[in-house]
Formats: structure tokens, C-alpha cells, sequence
């Protein structure tokens, strides 16, 4: 155990490599307990790769990677379950999985990690499908749901287990403006409501301007800029400026 | 090659060792064995009628020439049981459970849906590698017998349709010879098949990384690699049960 302050997710000198591909370079930030955090970037500049990092989904070649206090790059993976239970990840094309209904979807990790009883698991998963929208939908299979739903049932997946942080990537890729606007709003909704910590990646400044507390860009695998919209913008890195005048 | 097989051998050993770990995946299992058996059953059982109807005529055109056509229904099932039900019913499988396994585990690597499992503090591997191989294992020596039995049908209504025979003496005439050790070793070595099948299926599917370019590639490697295994195993097995049982080999 590590002290790491009031941290809920931090990043210390963190690189990663594909082949010969250095996707991530020494990346260091930062992010507190109940702050939305939004990571920018054009594509392949690894925060698709940062996000896999902090759930342990990869491992990184050097650096250190805390959630509160836990230092995760070498935990075993028993400890590693424990620590993924503080976390929720809506993937950037949702992943549902193709067998089942989106009732089965949210009892699945609820049967796994939790002991509730069929009332409890019912109750809930029925509080949670109505927080993004799709109380009517739960026996719905994934391929009977448009991008909007299945975006939202990844959130409900994500958020069944009342995770500390939420990861999302790219929340509003592949939507409509209305329709990405309503996932941002569930998003500030849960942060507001439940003091859930934020970690977005996005490259849709306007989203990233709605959500994000504070903004960290990525270019090229470095980090260019770190602070709030207003200190990025009037950041010394003219790609980060550029960025943000984006929208 | 070499390290593929030291892979594949080590997703296996990984498998068996994970049978003793909690949870034990009771749901997925049946499911993975309903996917396997039942939806296998009618291709094995169409099979095993032709290729019995078939032997039958084949074997009928050369035993007539000797004058030993009694013998049919014996020569039927002691090459149903020994090697053609085993062996059929295993490429058979390889065919169509293995390129299934392939894409369904590797369409499930591309589109994250395994990351999505371990984000979840799920095993992915316990929840859909195990319960597939444990699915093949069970299932195969099942429809094996489903295979033996519609193969000896077939091949009695062969018989019937030339020479009238009933069947109460097909039967008698098929088993007449017949030993147990003619009947369960080679039974119970689709078992092996079958983990072979689970096991190369679930590691070319699970390990994948070349997103949606390797669903349909993992699908094919997974039946030719299958089919070969099982060819080379059968030979080895037969040496095995011959060693543990030399009144087979005589």
C-alpha cells in the first residue's frame, strides 16, 4: 500500500509500446476524487491505450498507475479484481454482449460480485435502466437497440455496480449531436448525484468543454497540456490551442 | 509451430487447472453443451444413416463375390464402433462447433466484449473458454453413439431393402462378435477429441488479435487445425488401446 494522497486515479511516468509503435511517453497526471477529467486528442494518440491502462485491461512497459491506493501495474489478478470493482468502463462501441438481453447484461456482474437477493437484483437493475432511459427495454437482445440505446445500456452496465470511477471512451462517437448531448448529460448527471470521479476520452472538444472539470491533451503519445478549459486554451502548445478552438 | 503447440498446450493445461476454481460456471456450461450436442445432433445422425446405408452396399458388392454376406451387420458395427463413428463424428464436430467457436471468440475479441468481461472482474476465460472445452468433451462421446447407431440403422435398411433380413437378426448378427473392448475405448477417446477441438478452437478464437480480419480466419485455421489433431490422435490412440487391450488388435 502507497500513499498517493487524494488521488482517485494517478499516472506517473507511464510509457507503452506496441512493437516498435511507442504509443504512450512518459504520461503523468493526476485526477481527484469526484473530478471529471477529459482526455483529448486526434486518433491514435493513445487515450484509448490510457483508459485500457488504468483498468488493467494492459500493462504498461515503465511508469506506475495508482487507484487510490493501490499501485495496480504488478497486483495479482485476485487483487486485481478487487480493485476493477471500484471501476466502471463504457466502452467506445458499447461491447454488449451478443447473447444476452440487457436484463442479463446488468445481472451478470450483480450475480457475480454482489449477494442480493431476486428482489434486490430486479430493484436494482430496475433503478439503474431507468436512470439512462431504458426501463421499458430490459428484455431487448443488443441487435434490437439503435447506437443511442446501446451506448446507454453500456453506461447501465458500467454504473450496475456503483463504481467510485467511471472510464468512458469516446461516449459520444458513432451519435447524433442531440443524442451524444443526452449522454453527456447522464454522465454529469452520475457525477453529480453519485461523486463518481470522470475519466473521458474524447476527440469532441465541444463534449469535452460540457463535461470536463479539467482537461489533459495527448499528442503523439506526450502529454501537451494539462488544466481547465479556460488555462488549455491559452496553453503554450499551439497544437493544444488549435484543439480546443476545434468547435 | 512448435511454440504454437507449447501454446496450445499450455491454454489446455490452463483449462484443467481452472476446472478446480470457484465459480464453476454451471449456467455457461449447459448452455455451451446444448450448443454443441443438441445442435449437432441431426448433421451427426444424417451422417451416420448415409454413410451406414452406404458401407453396406459397398461391403455387400465385395462380400457376395465370397459368399459371406451373412457377415455384413458384423463388419457394419465393428466399423462403426472401432473407427468410422469415432472418427467421422470428430471431424464432423471440428467442422462445425470448432469454426464456431473460432468466430464467435474472436468476433468477441474485436469488438471488446472480452475486455468488457474483465472489466467487470469476471474471468473471461473461466466464464467462456472452460465451459466451452468442458461442452466438447461431454458432448462428443454422445453423439458418437448417436453416429454408431444411426450408422447400423442405415445400413440395416440397406440390408433389408436387398435381402429381406429382419431386424432382430441384423441386430444379433451385428453384435454377435462384438466385446466391450470393442466398444468403450474407442468411445471414450472422442473425449480427447473433443477437448482437442475445445481447446485449439478456444485459443486460435481467444488470443486473436487481428480484429475483424481474424473472425473469419480464426474460423477456418480452427477447422483445419482441429481435423488434423484428431487425424493424428486417433493413430496414436489406437496404439494406446492396443497396448491396454491386445485382444482389440488381434
Amino acid at each position: 500500500m502507497i500513499d498517493n494522497g487524494a488521488a482517485a486515479v494517478a499516472f506517473h511516468q507511464v510509457s507503452k509500446s506496441f512493437g516498435a509503435k511507442r504509443v504512450l511517453r512518459d504520461v503523468s497526471f493526476d485526477v481527484h476524487a469526484g473530478e471529471a477529467l477529459c482526455i483529448l486528442g486526434r486518433s491514435g494518440t493513445g487515450k484509448s491505450v490510457t483508459l485500457k491502462l488504468i483498468i488493467s485491461l494492459l500493462k504498461p512497459d515503465n511508469g506506475n498507475i495508482w487507484i487510490e491506493q493501490d499501485e495496480i501495474t504488478h497486483l495479482k489478478e485476485a487483487d486485481l479484481s478487487r480493485v476493477r470493482r471500484k471501476m466502471g468502463f463504457l466502452f467506445q462501441d458499447a461491447a454488449l454482449f451478443d447473447s444476452l438481453t440487457l436484463y442479463e447484461h446488468l445481472a451478470l456482474p450483480l450475480l457475480r460480485l454482489s449477494d442480493k437477493s431476486q428482489d434486490e437484483l430486479d430493484f436494482v437493475i430496475d433503478r439503474v435502466l431507468k436512470q439512462v432511459g431504458l426501463e421499458n427495454d430490459k428484455r431487448k437482445m443488443p441487435s434490437e437497440l439503435s447506437g443511442g440505446m446501446r451506448k446507454r445500456a453500456g453506461l447501465a452496465r458500467a454504473l450496475v455496480l456503483e463504481p467510485k470511477i467511471l472510464l468512458a471512451d469516446e461516449p459520444s462517437s458513432g451519435l447524433d449531436r442531440i443524442t451524444a448531448a443526452e449522454i453527456d448529460e447522464l454522465l454529469l448527471k452520475q457525477k453529480a448525484e453519485h461523486k463518481t470521479t470522470l475519466i473521458v476520452v474524447t476527440h469532441d472538444v465541444r463534449g469535452a468543454r460540457n463535461v470536463g472539470d479539467r482537461i489533459v491533451v495527448l499528442d503523439r503519445g506526450r502529454l501537451i497540456a494539462d488544466g481547465t478549459v479556460g488555462e488549455v486554451e491559452q496553453s503554450e502548445n499551439e497544437t493544444a490551442r488549435n484543439l480546443m478552438s476545434e468547435c | 509451430m512448435l511454440e504454437i503447440a507449447g501454446d496450445v498446450s499450455l491454454f489446455g493445461f490452463r483449462a484443467i487447472t481452472s476446472l478446480f476454481s470457484r465459480p464453476l460456471e454451471g449456467d455457461q456450461i449447459r448452455r455451451q453443451i446444448a450448443e454443441v450436442g443438441s445442435k449437432s445432433l441431426l448433421l451427426v445422425i444424417a451422417s451416420g444413416f448415409a454413410l451406414g446405408a452406404v458401407l453396406t452396399l459397398h461391403t455387400r458388392s465385395t462380400l457376395v463375390t465370397f459368399g459371406a454376406t451373412a457377415w455384413i451387420p458384423t463388419v457394419q458395427s465393428l466399423a462403426f464402433f472401432i473407427e468410422i463413428g469415432p472418427l467421422v463424428t470428430g471431424l464432423l464436430v471440428a467442422g462445425r462447433v470448432g469454426s464456431g467457436i473460432g468466430a464467435v471468440l474472436s468476433n468477441m475479441r474485436a469488438t471488446e466484449q472480452i475486455d468488457a468481461i474483465e472489466s467487470l472482474s469476471i474471468d473471461s476465460f473461466k466464464y467462456l473458454v472452460v465451459p466451452r472445452i468442458i461442452a466438447c468433451t461431454l458432448a462428443l462421446p454422445v453423439l458418437t453413439l448417436f453416429l454408431d447407431f444411426s450408422g447400423l440403422l442405415g445400413g440395416f435398411l440397406s440390408e433389408y431393402s436387398m435381402s429381406r433380413l429382419s431386424f432382430q437378426s441384423y441386430i444379433a448378427s451385428s453384435f454377435a462378435s462384438f466385446e466391450w473392448s470393442n466398444f468403450y475405448p474407442p468411445t471414450l477417446k472422442t473425449a480427447v477429441f473433443g477437448f482437442a477441438i475445445g481447446t485449439v478452437s478456444s485459443f486460435l478464437g481467444y488470443t486473436t488479435n487481428e480484429g475483424a480480419q481474424g473472425v473469419g480466419r480464426a474460423a477456418t485455421r480452427s477447422v483445419v487445425i482441429s481435423s488434423l489433431l484428431i487425424i493424428l490422435l486417433d493413430v496414436l490412440l489406437i496404439k494406446f488401446i492396443f497396448f491396454m487391450y491386445p485382444e482389440s488388435a488381434l
